[in-house]
């Protein structure tokens, strides 16, 4: 059995916030460049040239590309045959954070209830998703994600009556209701299916999903391509302050369901939204 | 490109125009949700604020800390409507501009079209880029809520859009209603 010390994860952990948030992922800054070119309001490509140049700035920098350094997620895939020694493996997580957030000069944006808001100093402690695997992988991916966008998530339970069309309209009035508040250009995450809490991880899932990537499914990457030209068409534009471009991609993941349930979840990712995959 | 110069006077406000693309000079002061809250206890308990809102400009955010060799960190601007409910009762007191992201409520854009105002949109996310624009930075009150202490900061080529103008004139109403 190979066996993994702790420590190990705390640091490739402190390593990869300072990188996640320093770095503009390459294919939302190709996604960016994509539309810049093809913005036709004046105002919109300044912001559009704006936001290039800061992720040029950042990484030289090495300076976080925003201020809302986020709550950082952090998904383990751990192998069945990884035996992890040296101590407890959340604490070690939220370690990482803690020393890379230090490290990287990054804001420290936690409290410590959603009631008594006090900031924990720390920007922790993250939230922590741990799937058994077959083998002996180790798999972390680090995803900060700022409030401004995740404020404007929502769910709901349609009735399965409701359909494909259902779906697509929720999709709508989710985007619509966000405008510019998730920092437009956006990333769309859906997910589709699973009950209350599968929908909400779908969402987050198909946000990981690289821009461009479509769904293995025809019919879903058809539904993207068609929801990416209607969420375009509402005119939000950048920073929704009008024009051509208010969403990158739009990425769907679905799960088998209850016979009475059509749970869908919309998790909205900003311009810069941020994601590292480490393997250990 | 029109350059503002912070803190501002009556004239230059009804100037600006929906739309209009902006570079602030001068020194601003930075609050966000726990300064602003501090801040209206104070006003409701009759104290006096840590600054004198009269002709100032308040941007929204919380920065990143300043890393070695530099006076502030990634400092983009935050979304607005959180602080809709404590803005007018800056406006009243003279406040003339505030810088942030995102659309702001009726209220808002009432006591900036009764008291002349200006609300200006900064380019959200890009806070490293922003922060090259900030000569000094200095701690003016409540060190102790860390990121969201309230700063006075200088600034340079400072870029922004008038998001909406001390008309009423609002920018993202251009957002279509309905689904094409």
């Amino acid at each position: 059995m190979r066996e993994v010390h702790v420590d190990n994860i705390s640091q490739a952990i402190a390593v990869a916030v300072i990188e996640a948030n320093t770095i503009l992922p390459g294919d939302i800054r190709d996604a960016l460049q994509v539309a810049l070119s093809q913005e036709s309001l004046a105002s919109a490509s300044s912001f559009l040239q704006i936001i290039l140049e800061n992720a040029q700035i950042a990484a030289c920098e090495k300076m976080a590309l925003c201020q809302d350094t986020g709550l950082v997620t952090v998904n383990i895939e751990l192998g069945q045959e990884v035996h992890l020694v040296g101590g407890k493996l959340e604490e070690a997580v939220n370690q990482g954070i803690r020393d890379g957030y230090q490290r990287g000069y990054l804001r420290k944006s936690i409290v410590n209830d959603p009631f008594e808001r006090i900031n924990t100093g720390d920007n922790t402690p993250a939230i922590i998703h741990i799937h058994l695997v077959a083998g002996d992988c180790l798999r972390v991916t680090v995803f900060p994600k700022g409030a401004g966008s995740e404020n404007m998530g929502q769910l709901a339970m349609l009735k399965p009556s409701a359909g494909l069309e259902g779906v697509k309209e929720f999709i709508l009035k989710v985007v619509r209701e966000a405008g510019g508040n998730p920092c437009p250009p956006i990333i769309v995450g859906v997910g589709v299916g699973g009950n209350m809490e599968k929908a909400a991880l779908l969402a987050k899932q198909a946000l990981l999903r690289k821009v461009g990537q479509k769904s293995p499914r025809p019919e879903l990457a058809d539904m993207e391509k068609e929801m990416l030209r209607r969420i375009n068409a509402l005119g939000i534009g950048v920073q929704g302050l009008g024009g051509d471009t208010t969403a990158l991609a739009v990425n769907i993941e679905t799960y088998p369901t209850h016979i009475a349930s059509l749970p869908v979840a919309v998790s909205l990712g900003c311009h810069c939204t941020r994601r590292i995959i480490v393997d250990l | 490109m029109k350059i503002i110069k912070a803190p501002l006077c009556g004239e230059d406000i009804a100037e600006l125009k929906m739309g209009e693309e902006v570079l602030i000079e001068g020194v601003i002061y930075v609050a966000r949700d726990a300064a602003h809250k501090k801040m209206v206890q104070s006003i409701r308990a009759g104290e006096d604020l840590p600054f004198d809102p009269q002709g100032q400009v308040i941007y929204y955010a919380g920065p990143c800390p300043a890393p070695p060799g530099r006076v502030i960190g990634s400092v983009g601007p935050t979304t607005s409507g959180r602080m809709d409910a404590y803005a007018p009762l800056f406006i009243e007191r003279g406040l003339k501009a505030m810088i942030g992201k995102g659309p702001r409520d009726k209220g808002v854009i009432e006591s900036m079209q009764k008291h002349g105002a200006v609300y200006l949109a900064a380019v959200g996310g890009a806070g490293a880029y922003l922060a090259q624009r900030v000569m000094a930075a200095d701690i003016v009150a409540y060190p102790d809520l860390g990121p969201e202490a309230l700063l006075k900061l200088t600034v340079k080529d400072f870029p922004c859009i008038v998001a909406i103008d001390s008309q009423g004139n609002d920018i993202y109403t251009r957002i279509n209603a309905t689904d094409k």
